[in-house]
């Protein structure tokens, strides 16, 4: 990919290039499952491609392939290395990967950085904006700061262990009530939950996530806040649930804090935007909240609801974006009238939007619906699941705020280019797997077996 | 197959609607809302001859989900709703044939997919997708409010859909938690009912509270009803026919079939609050109606009074209320998407709400005055219209309540009676008697579309009123 960019002359090459690469990765992904159909392949004891994991890559890739047709000419619009976005947008799917099948605790090390580094890159490449440096520089050091407290607790956790291997009879054995958790082990396992915590934007470690989410340029936010994220929450439900899970009762109480603060923060504060783009960026950290859920209820519900989660939120959060990165004002009052001016745009970004309040019939809802029934099958802490659904009312303050700059107010609204009819039918396309997750969900299912 | 062609045909129609020129979206809208009426009185029959009327098919397998829909023999009240919400579209629909509201196609394609969810809601026997469907007949609502109406109908409308979608929300939980009980995943009625019934007391009164705020909410019961006065006034009177004749009564009958029988220990601990808030409700509103001089506020308070006599006899766990009730959310159904038809014939004529600048219309058009006065006089629940027999039967109900109070409520519900008569006589002498109105002189009679829906409801009130065998024949069965 960054060879392409000497190479090839033409941003419509270099974008093809993206394009294709991005569906022979879905090929081999798919190809993959079935592989795993059949058996688990272990490579060195570091990797594990079980059937989660390949299900995961399928969708994922598949993400990443509506991500770059959606959005190949704005990233390449970004500055002049177009090849070497792409590229990076390629490691980091590297990353991805990486962070779907590990086994071994330095591969986790691993995959997170190769997921953050060119990330940082990438949120800073307006160079000559000031706000895009400053995101790149609070992500650096905040995702520096994040992988010491990784590799502290990683430490830690070797040292109680004597292994990496996340899948080894001995490390599991650490991690279960009858021998007793030694405070070496817990130390690490909550140094655990923080760090992921930081990469996954949840309170109260989130406060990275709204500047640089709003300072990176709006090609590549909605990258972030929703492959990126997704991918994290895949490594953090992996190991806790198939290494630390007969712990549980001890780590669910922070995880419960954390969703508590996570809702609070990130709904309430995306109420008082008056950024779209800002408001989007709370708004993942409020979705974070739920995809906790996932995390925080220990039972098979939780993964199908996390994977479910997944799609839908980036396709629906890759909806909104690929509407808003098109207009020219990023304020709510820059959406005003844009039903009437563009009815297609306006549409699919309503679609999306509905889905993101979690409404029926739209794929969100029953994205919410896994993971809060996840919860309610766990049998603890019901209260929470209680503050979670009058959250989500809340959250319907600020989407259906747009709605009704979009909808319901007169105005003109002004677009950067008009759309072409290939973005339209891409972003119909998008709205319409939204709605076919919300009324036959199972369809993920059937699709990765 | 029936079954699924009352939910197929509004949805088909508000596709097509939706997308097809203005011209026809009109006329396309009027042949779904028909068909549907035509399905509606073929299933009807179908139920009265006895025929299986289910629809039981695969949807979400790990959940235990199934799309199962239609009538099982003792769903009269369900038929009875079914039926409603069947006739109720097209009379709105021929009314509007003289006033075409503005975007014909975004204004049809709403309401026939408004009439999916709603018709759902009643169909379903799965208690997930009775929540999708409850959800769906909210969302058309919410963007037909907000985009036809009074000057403040958007926040107005939004605080109408916030309220509501957070009571929804939490009575998701409360499915979820009775969900979790059932040894086999099902969301199925059956289901539903065999694990509530057997949760314990304590149980059962969280969720019990956890179920009723949504449908509370929704009916609207005092002291949950603050979004409705405002929320009926400011949204085009088209739209205010369907949420005040079938929405509210998604809030009752979600109560009949879902909570009564789910949460049955539940529900008599907490008999006494409920019938005490629905009578508070009576006569609340019926007083705030009497002092209203905008005529939908009048009628939007009106019929939380009724509403609220429905929920009290609901919650009297008598046969003869719970017969009455579901007599009366047909009859009432039908009234008062008349009585908001004549408003919106008002609307249009007098350009104004206000009754203080009514008067003397009974000179000037003697048809439409009869309707009115028709549609009022069955509103008071004036015996020989169809109003009477229903409201007979819930204070019947309501009397024999297993409660030490059951005197106090049943003279204070009453009370709504005497109220009804004044705040209704009241507007009909302020619209129909009286001094002319300014622009009264101008005011022409009934068009033709117009006389044919107050002749139909008109029609189905002294029918009913005289004859109210055809309905009780479909509920003599338990309601549920």
């Amino acid at each position: 990919m960054m060879f392409a960019g000497i190479v090839l002359k033409k941003t419509a090459q270099v974008q093809g290039v993206a394009i294709i690469g991005a569906i022979v990765l879905l090929a081999g992904a798919i190809f993959d499952l079935n592989l795993v159909s059949v058996e688990s392949h272990t490579y060195f004891n570091m990797i594990e491609l079980n059937a989660y994991s390949a299900k995961f890559n399928v969708l994922i890739t598949f993400c990443v392939l509506v991500y770059f047709m959606l959005f190949s000419k704005d990233i390449a619009a970004v500055g002049k290395s177009d090849a070497d976005y792409f590229a990076l947008l390629f490691f980091v799917m590297c990353g991805v990967f990486l962070l779907s099948t590990y086994s071994n605790l330095l591969v986790l090390f691993l995959g997170i950085e190769i997921l953050s580094i060119p990330q940082y890159i990438l949120a800073g490449s307006d160079k000559k904006n000031i706000k895009s440096n400053e995101a790149s520089l609070k992500y650096f050091l905040m995702g520096a700061f994040s992988t010491g407290i990784l590799l502290m607790g990683i430490t830690l956790i070797y040292g109680a262990t004597g292994s990496f291997d996340i899948f080894n009879e001995g490390f599991i054995r650490q991690f279960q009530h009858v021998s007793g958790l030694s405070a070496l082990s817990f130390a690490g396992v909550l140094l655990l939950v923080i760090s992921f915590g930081f990469k996954v934007s949840a309170a109260p470690m989130h406060f990275w996530t709204p500047d640089v989410y709003d300072g990176t340029p709006t090609a590549f936010t909605p990258f972030m806040a929703t492959i990126a994220k997704v991918s994290v929450f895949i490594a953090f439900i992996r190991l806790f649930h198939f290494s630390f899970g007969n712990i549980s009762t001890d780590w669910q109480a922070a995880i419960a804090g954390m969703i508590v603060l996570t809702l609070l923060i990130g709904n309430i504060t995306a109420v008082y935007q008056q950024s779209v783009k800002r408001m989007l960026a709370y708004s993942s950290i409020a979705q974070a909240g739920f995809m906790l859920f996932a995390i925080f209820a220990f039972n098979t519900t939780s993964w199908k609801g996390l994977m479910l989660y997944s799609v839908v939120y980036t396709l629906a959060s890759l909806g909104v974006f690929s509407v808003l990165i098109k207009m020219k004002d990023y304020t709510y009052e820059g959406f005003n009238g844009l039903a009437k001016k563009e009815p297609v745009l306006a549409a699919t970004a309503a679609i999306c939007l509905l889905s993101l309040a979690g409404i029926p019939l739209t794929g969100g809802f029953f994205a919410k619906y896994f993971v809060l029934s996840a919860a309610v099958e766990q049998g603890k802490w019901i209260g929470l699941v209680i503050f979670a659904v009058l959250m989500a009312a809340v959250s319907a303050y600020y989407y259906f705020r747009l709605l009704r700059s979009m909808y319901f107010t007169e105005g003109d609204a002004e677009l950067k280019n008009l759309p072409t009819t290939v973005e339209k039918v891409l972003l119909i396309i998008n709205a319409a797997i939204v709605i076919l997750l919300g009324v036959l969900p199972g369809i993920i299912e059937n699709v990765t077996g | 197959m029936l079954i699924v062609l009352l939910l197929l045909i509004p949805l088909l129609g508000g596709l097509l609607t939706m997308f097809t020129t203005e011209k026809v979206a009109g006329p396309i809208a009027m042949l779904a809302g028909l068909a549907t009426l035509g399905i509606a009185i073929a299933t009807y029959i179908q139920y009265t001859n006895g025929y299986d009327l289910m629809v039981n098919h695969s949807w979400i397998e790990y959940l235990g989900a199934r799309f199962t829909v239609g009538f099982d023999h003792g769903d009269g009240l369900a038929i009875l709703m079914m039926m409603l919400t069947a006739i109720v579209f097209p009379l709105i629909f021929i009314s509007l044939i003289n006033k075409q509201p503005e975007r014909q196609n975004t204004f049809y394609g709403l309401m026939l997919f408004a009439q999916v969810g709603l018709m759902g809601v009643f169909l379903a026997k799965d208690a997930l997708l009775f929540y999708v469907f409850w959800e769906i007949a909210l969302i058309p609502v919410y963007f037909l409010s907000s985009m036809y109406g009074g000057p403040r109908r958007i926040p107005v409308t939004f605080k109408f859909f916030i309220y509501t979608f957070a009571g929804s929300l939490i009575m998701l939980v409360a499915i979820l938690l009775i969900y979790r009980h059932a040894p086999i995943r099902s969301f199925s009625w059956d289901s539903f009912v065999s694990v509530g019934s057997a949760m314990n007391a304590g149980e059962q009164s969280w969720l019990f509270w956890m179920m009723f705020i949504a449908f509370a909410i929704k009916m609207p019961v005092f002291p949950f009803h603050t979004w409705q006065p405002a929320a009926y006034e400011q949204s085009a009177t088209p739209v205010t026919v369907v949420l005040s004749a079938i929405m509210v009564k998604m809030g009752l009958f979600a109560v009949i079939r879902w909570l009564l029988p789910v949460i049955p220990a539940g529900s008599l601990q907490w008999m006494n609050l409920v019938i005490l808030l629905s009578v508070i409700s009576i006569v609340y509103a019926s007083c705030m109606a009497i002092v209203q001089t905008n005529i939908k506020r009048m009628i939007a308070y009106s019929s939380i009074a009724h509403i609220g006599l429905m929920s009290a006899a609901i919650f009297s766990h008598q046969l003869l209320g719970l017969q009455g009730v579901a007599i009366q959310m047909f009859n009432h159904g039908i009234t008062i998407a008349g009585l908001w038809m004549m408003v919106h014939i008002i609307e249009n004529r007098l350009g104004t709400q206000d009754l203080r600048e009514m008067g003397g219309v009974a000179k000037v058009a003697p048809a439409f005055t009869i309707g009115l006065v028709v549609m009022s006089l069955a509103n008071i629940a004036l015996p020989l219209t169809n109003g009477f027999i229903g409201e007979f039967m819930m204070f019947n109900g309501l009397f024999k309540t297993a409660s030490v109070y059951h005197v106090w409520f049943t003279v204070v519900a009453g009370l709504g009676i005497i109220l009804a008569a004044v705040y209704t006589l009241n507007m009909i002498q302020k619209v129909a008697y009286g001094p002319e109105g300014s622009r009264v002189p101008s005011f022409a009679d009934l068009k033709i579309n117009e006389m044919i829906v107050m002749v139909l409801i008109v029609m189905m009130i002294l029918v009913l009123g005289f004859y109210p065998k055809i309905m009780m024949d479909l509920i003599y069965v338990q309601p549920w």
